[in-house]
């Protein structure tokens, strides 16, 4: 699958600012950061800076963006609509929490509802973007029942990161935010690998012969191409990135977006604030760059059941 | 809206002969000729006398080199929207602009509501339904619902333009949901088949195969059946020897 860059901005720029809306909401509930103006500035800043980032990057990928509004009537069958509704319904509660975060400076009473309900509503929104992709069975390696948990992971472990950097510069950082950024890097990681291992180790159920229906005749081989350029089709569901390409970039994701922070985070963990910050900082981007590679291998590995009629033998 | 009909009173779609299929092309360009003035209007193409010439079709037809040795054949496959009866590129739309018609099970894009998402593309396993580049909005095969129903034309006219321009007769349109439909006969005579019926879309259109080929494997795997009595006895000989004699 063609790796738009659109989608891929909009899926990890909005993972990470739902994973940071999760954990600085979670945090205030359960008095592990304190309710004070600069946090929920600087937080509730940064979360609705990369959601609404991520969002409008998504309509970049439209042809008609000026119609997306139309998107969010038909939640009851399509996911994409699910997702664009609960992105939308989320920031009621969760503007209503930042509101009373940063301006009373407190979230009890039904602010704690709010609150409840924008880490519920960031959690099911990231669920929802997964499930775009997990529900296609024309996409063998998206097909998957890990596609959806990893964007959740992803978003989550992205989220911690950011807020580990957010409370180390505010110099009220502590470790069990360092403790979940790094559980959360190492299942994502997990998690990653075993879907690795799982779209290799499956077989290829859809052969050309099969897409044609004239298996009982014999291999099939393309003889008359119906066209000489690539078509639409070719050009978004034929694009595959190279299978030894494809092993460096997953070590390339893996060792930027996971193992790297999780080091400067750990080792950074104890240290003044200029180190701490420095290391959270070099985390945090480190893991982008990661996680940008990772999302672009999630559709460039992707091969679609279509590329049969094109010359693909299996899919 | 996307969400599916229970039931649709016809189920139209084309029945495609591979057997009689010549490549020729004549109905993927009759398709972009009608549809690139009728309800698909504009079908654009993108840098067409260039170097990268490509533009939205909604018809493309394939060649395919079947099989192996003296039995190996040629199959031109036309390949457009098979119209399905659970399609999930209607399903996944999310702004209702894909839809499946109740009347007659047409399978339709409005392009004034289709916001260009392309994700109804992703969810066909067909690779039926094209972006079009210049118009922003996803294009695919209406099954001319722009012609079957036009009275101002000729009742022989009335039918997809595809099927209208093949020379060799080997596009038919029609009901798939009456039983007695010359389509359905003819799908049931010849064994007409659905495409990747595993993913449950359950395709309307149907193709049927190339029929056996004379001196192709059907026939050599029949002669090597009536040699086998000619290695027994000289009676089984005889019958043999008379058996060609007559045949």
């Amino acid at each position: 699958m063609h790796p738009a860059y659109s989608v891929i901005l909009f899926t990890t720029a909005s993972g990470a600012g739902y994973g940071l809306l999760v954990w600085l909401v979670l945090g205030g509930l359960l008095e592990l950061v304190p309710i004070e103006r600069g946090l929920g500035v600087l937080g509730f800043g940064l979360a609705f800076g990369l959601i609404t980032a991520g969002l409008l990057s998504s309509t970049a990928h439209l042809g008609r963006p000026e119609r997306a509004w139309r998107a969010f009537s038909q939640w009851r069958t399509s996911w994409l609509s699910r997702e664009g509704v609960l992105a939308v319904a989320t920031y009621v509660p969760a503007g209503i929490t930042a509101l009373g975060w940063v301006v009373l400076e407190t979230i009890d009473g039904l602010l704690a509802v709010t609150a409840v309900l924008s880490v519920l509503g960031a959690l099911v929104t990231i669920y929802t973007t997964g499930m775009i992709y997990a529900s296609l069975r024309t996409i063998r390696q998206w097909h998957q029942p890990l596609t959806a948990p990893i964007y959740v992971v992803l978003g989550l472990a992205s989220g911690a990161v950011l807020l580990d950097v957010l409370l180390r510069v505010l110099d009220i950082g502590d470790v069990w935010v360092d403790w979940l950024a790094g559980a959360a890097l190492i299942i994502g990681a997990g998690l990653k690998w075993a879907y690795w291992m799982r779209i290799d180790g499956e077989p290829r159920d859809y052969t050309a012969e099969a897409a044609l229906g004239l298996g009982h005749l014999g291999k099939v081989r393309p003889l008359e191409p119906p066209h000489t350029q690539p078509n639409f089709v070719m050009r978004e569901m034929g694009y595959r990135v190279a299978r030894k390409h494809a092993l460096k970039l997953r070590k390339l994701a893996l060792l930027l977006g996971f193992g790297v922070p999780l080091g400067l985070l750990l080792l950074t963990s104890a240290a003044g604030w200029v180190p701490a910050v420095g290391g959270a900082l070099l985390a945090a981007l480190a893991m982008a760059v990661g996680f940008v590679v990772e999302r672009w291998l999630f559709f460039a590995e992707a091969e679609h059941v279509s590329m049969l009629y094109y010359g693909a033998e299996a899919a | 809206m996307t969400a599916l009909p229970e039931t649709t009173a016809k189920k139209l779609g084309l029945v495609i002969d591979l057997d009689t299929c010549v490549g020729c092309q004549a109905c993927a360009t009759s398709c972009k000729e009608w549809n690139t003035g009728g309800y698909s209007a504009p079908l654009t193409d993108q840098d067409p006398y260039g170097a990268d010439p490509h533009g939205a079709w909604l018809n493309r037809v394939h060649g395919f080199e079947v099989g192996d040795g003296p039995s190996s054949q040629t199959v031109h496959f036309p390949r457009s929207c098979l119209h399905c009866e659970t399609p999930a590129c209607v399903t996944v739309c999310p702004t209702g602009a894909s839809y499946k018609r109740v009347e007659d099970g047409i399978v339709l894009v409005n392009p004034d509501t289709c916001i260009g998402c392309k994700l109804c593309s992703w969810a066909c396993p067909y690779g039926a339904r094209e972006y079009d580049y210049g118009h922003g909005v996803m294009k695919k095969c209406t099954l001319c619902v722009d012609r079957i129903y036009n009275e101002t034309f000729a009742p022989e006219d009335r039918i997809p333009a595809c099927v209208r321009a093949c020379p060799t007769g080997a596009r038919h349109f029609g009901d798939l949901g009456d039983p007695d439909s010359a389509v359905s006969q003819l799908v049931a005579e010849r064994g007409g088949f659905d495409l990747l019926p595993e993913f449950g879309y359950k395709p309307v259109n149907k193709y049927l195969p190339p029929r056996q080929r004379r001196g192709g494997q059907g026939e050599e795997q029949a002669s090597t059946v009536d040699a086998t009595p000619a290695s027994g006895g000289a009676a089984e000989r005889l019958f043999a020897w008379v058996d060609r004699m007559l045949s």
